[in-house]
């Protein structure tokens, strides 16, 4: 389209100064309301055009679900037998089952027409501590530990403009999983001026600073069958990695598939120009 | 216009090709995902497997459970009938094969290739007729068992016997036997 | 332009099915044979591929349909299933997701191609129109199916929506209830929303026929907005346009597929995998962003009927729009002055855009409400005095004329082998 050059500059300076205007709120830590703070981006093994999950951290990201976590917050949406398969945390069949086999689902009704518990098999869903809503709120003061399978995709951060402009080409998607390792960071006490409401606990990064889990993670409360040393940071990664497979089981198999993809478009993009250009060429274009 | 008849490839029939050669493979790599997420999901092939406590059927009772959205009968045989089953000639059966999943391929229908193996009163089959999928007679007390004294298929005539093999009729095939195993005396996985 | 029939079948069988249903007849005259004019820029690509978008997003949605299931119990759950154990689930779901996206930003460009050239003024106006009763309709279709995956956002958006209607005076909060099947949104709606879902892309399909046959009629304008005059002003639509519009497309598909694959869930809203809970409100309840002009428009209204009523005139305005732009000149190329209040108005769009994600507030309410005014001024009280006082660059003689213009020297007919620079 043509534009004389007065409209062209009128358009630029507009553009440059909302641009201006608003990169104040980019990059890093930031504030909201309240003295919430954004949590700033980590470095992901599986971010990026070539991401792939860290299998190691997968499994201990697992262990520490299973031994810090699984005893509050259900993961309905995830399979044991997810804990084997290709893309994930790599368990062997043996293992999955006997992984699964710890674990203690409901099942029937038996002839009796009574519901009974059997070890878990893989087919089964992750078996969720409590039997419906109000049991999870009635053991937990009137709270209700969410479902985690897609806890990672579930939550986000306002990176303000024009990060999320900038946000929609670099292919970051791993908002939730800064969130979850900020909040499992972000546990201190409370500042001056700051009153705690009833059993609840300070958090840097939870809306309103004031949330009701306790700090789930402290030091050595795992003890990592890799031996790796378990610091709080070190738990808070693994998890949230694990939180992630388990948000998006398929990631590696989408990312693979989305470089042959778009490498594919691309080349057929440029025959389909030079086949353009040949045709037009029969009119003088 | 002339370029067209030269014998040798020119560069814009190469172009030409090529692109809709590559237009090709996109249609086709765009038809496969469509065409495999009708096929079973993940979470049908993770195979369904039930246990069965069998311990209240005595000898010449039989019950039936539900598999994988099928009936499959559980029946324990008395001494009569493995004994009939055993009389018969291989040759004089319309399907000579075993079809026992826990078996290679290509097994005889010998009575000990369709019984348990370790207890031979029990047949473990399921309960769908081989010719068009009705679910034969022959597990309640007053049920038609046919002329072999097994089971009998009131759709279109099967007769089935005390193996469960068919006998007479358009059923081509013996009663399937599913993948099982006895766990121990009481109890038996099936899938 | 629709002219007497050039096709002539080649095969028996051709010629047999002529004379019984000519829709070999009907495909030649529409999209091999049919002569469009030769100056066509890329700007007239998204018309294509608005229709492969369409066809894309009934096939993943029916697809997908096999899988769903429609009842508050079962949605938030069968659209994970459906990303975890149906093979290509996950590509499925993510397809006809982004492909929402895509499919509005390219109407988006189509519709804004169509304001800046003139492709709504006569004799196009019911082109024109067809047009934006396909894109209500596209606008309710979205709506719909972001309901469908019962998430937290799904919930607060139809209920903010729906409680529109009960705005309307003595009827509204029956009308709302009959919407709802119920006291609140609840199972029924989300049964009926699948329902619908459904079925409008379908009528969208036949009202794309019937845009189609009204842009075949006087056929396609073109960049400089003239009339075709004659036979060198036109080519034939295949194979000059079908390899244009395909390279296109697959350029728009590099977009979509970055997307897809690398940052599928960037357009949507993290709120979605929550699942709905009556009890509980998101802090800030956003559509998507193909709609936040108008939630921008909505919320600028302090009086809830007024809202409605403004948010529904600034669909109707652009029905009124080729009776309203009073100029003769139909391309912006040969209007200076309407060229510079057209880009005020894609700012003033993006603007209100912007404003939709934003909670309706001190200063960004004040700017939202300006905004809206002048949304409706561009409309109203620009476009008409715009025609009266500009005086318009003198346009070409004819579309060969500036085509030739355009390529440095003059007199080099369009003829086959003849044709030596080519460098556009």
């Amino acid at each position: 389209m043509g534009g004389n050059s007065n409209i062209i500059r009128l358009r630029g300076l507009l553009a440059a100064a909302l641009l201006g205007a608003v990169l104040a709120g980019a990059g890093g830590h930031s504030r909201a309301a309240e003295g919430t703070l954004h949590p700033g981006p980590q470095s992901w093994s599986f971010a990026g055009v070539f991401g792939q999950f860290d299998r190691a951290a997968l499994q201990r990201g697992f262990q520490v679900y299973a031994e810090a976590c699984s005893a509050c917050h259900s993961m309905q949406y995830v399979y044991y037998r997810n804990l084997g398969e290709p893309g994930g945390p790599g368990f062997g069949e043996a293992e999955t089952r006997a992984i699964a086999a710890g674990f203690e689902v409901t099942d029937g009704p038996d002839e009796t027409g009574a519901m009974f518990t059997r070890p878990a098999l893989p087919r089964d869903h992750f078996a969720s501590p409590f039997a419906n809503e109000q049991e999870a709120r009635s053991a937990n003061g009137g709270a209700l530990p969410p479902d985690l399978s897609v806890i990672a995709k579930a939550r986000g951060i306002e990176r303000g403009f024009p990060r999320w402009f900038i946000d929609l080409f670099t292919g970051y998607q791993e908002q939730g999983v800064d969130y979850v390792y900020a909040l499992l960071n972000g546990y201190e006490e409370a500042p001056e001026g700051v009153t705690l409401q009833a059993d609840m606990n300070y958090n840097r990064y939870f809306p309103g600073n004031q949330i009701a889990m306790a700090p789930p993670l402290s030091e050595g409360i795992v003890e990592y069958h890799d031996g790796t040393e378990a610091t709080v940071p070190q738990m808070a990664r693994d998890v949230a990695t694990f939180l992630m497979w388990a948000a998006e089981p398929t990631l590696e198999e989408r990312k693979r598939a989305g470089f042959q993809v778009i490498l594919f478009l691309a080349v057929f993009a440029t025959l389909l120009y030079l086949t353009k250009k040949k045709i037009w060429a029969r009119i003088g274009h | 216009m002339a370029d067209a008849i030269t014998s040798e490839p020119t560069r814009r029939d190469f172009l030409f090709v090529a692109t809709s050669a590559l237009a090709v493979v996109s249609v086709g790599a765009v038809a496969w995902p469509l065409i495999d997420q009708m096929n079973p999901d993940a979470s049908v092939q993770a195979l369904a497997s039930i246990q069965v406590d069998v311990s209240a059927i005595e000898e010449g009772q039989a019950i039936t459970v539900k598999w994988r959205g099928r009936p499959v009968f559980l029946r324990r045989r008395t001494a009569e009938e493995i004994e009939a089953a055993r009389a018969v000639p291989l040759e004089e059966l319309p399907d000579g094969e075993a079809r026992n999943e826990n078996l290679p391929a290509g097994a005889p229908a010998t009575d000990e290739n369709r019984a348990a193996p370790g207890d031979e009163s029990w047949l473990v089959l399921v309960g769908v007729c081989t010719h068009l999928g009705c679910v034969p007679k022959g597990q309640s007390i007053g049920d038609q068992r046919g002329d072999y004294g097994g089971w009998f298929c009131p759709c279109h005539g099967s007769h089935y016997d005390t193996a469960g093999r068919v006998r007479k009729g358009p059923a081509p095939r013996n009663l399937d036997v599913p993948p099982f195993e006895f766990l121990d005396d009481a109890t038996v996985r099936i899938g | 332009m629709s002219g007497p029939s050039t096709y002539v079948p080649k095969t028996g069988f051709e010629r047999w099915l002529d004379q019984r249903l000519p829709v070999i007849r009907l495909m030649s005259d529409s999209f091999t044979d049919f002569p469009a004019p030769r100056n066509l820029n890329y700007w007239w690509t998204f018309g294509g591929i608005l229709t492969f978008f369409l066809v894309t997003q009934i096939v993943t949605g029916i697809v997908l349909a096999m899988h769903y299931t429609a009842n508050t119990e079962l949605a938030f759950s069968s659209t994970e299933h459906i990303m975890r154990d149906v093979n290509y689930g996950w590509l499925l779901r993510y397809a006809h997701a982004v492909g929402a996206s895509m499919f509005f930003l390219a109407v988006y460009i189509h519709m804004f191609r169509g304001l800046y050239y003139g492709s709504y003024k006569a004799p196009r106006e019911v082109l024109w129109i067809l047009g934006v009763i396909i894109y209500i309709l596209m606008m309710a279709t979205a709506f719909m199916g972001y309901v469908l995956p019962w998430g937290q956002m799904s919930f607060w958006a139809a209920t903010v929506i729906t409680n529109l209607f009960s705005a309307i005076p003595l009827v509204g909060p029956s009308i709302t209830e009959w919407l709802w099947g119920a006291f609140s949104v609840d199972n029924p709606t989300l049964n009926r929303f699948y329902s619908l879902h459904y079925l409008l892309p379908f009528m969208i399909f036949g009202v794309v026929m019937l845009h189609i046959w009204a842009l075949h009629v006087p056929g396609n304008n073109n960049p400089t907005g003239l009339d075709v005059k004659d036979k060198q002003d036109t080519i034939p639509f295949h194979p000059y346009y079908t390899v244009k519009d395909s390279f296109a497309l697959v350029v728009f598909l590099i977009l979509f597929a970055w997307f897809v694959f690398y940052n599928p869930n960037i357009l949507g809203h993290p709120d979605n995998y929550v699942p709905a809970n009556p009890l509980s409100t998101p802090a800030h309840i956003v559509p998507e962003w193909y709609l936040l002009p108008f939630y921008a428009i909505l919320r600028a209204i302090p009086s809830k009927l007024g809202g409605v009523l403004v948010m529904f005139a600034s669909l109707a305005v652009l029905l009124l729009l080729p009776w309203l732009d009073t100029s003769r000149v139909r391309s912006a190329a040969f209007r200076p002055l309407y060229r510079q209040f057209f880009w005020i108005f894609v700012l003033d769009c993006v603007i209100l855009g912007y404003l939709g994600a934003l909670p309706p507030e001190g200063l960004a309410l004040t700017v939202a409400r300006f905004a809206t005014a002048y949304y409706f001024i561009h409309f109203l009280i620009i476009l008409p005095l715009l025609g009266l006082i500009e005086t318009p660059k003198p346009l070409p003689e004819s579309i060969t004329k500036s085509v030739l213009a355009r390529s440095g020297d003059g007199g080099a007919r369009p003829a086959g082998a003849a044709a030596g620079d080519a460098s556009t």
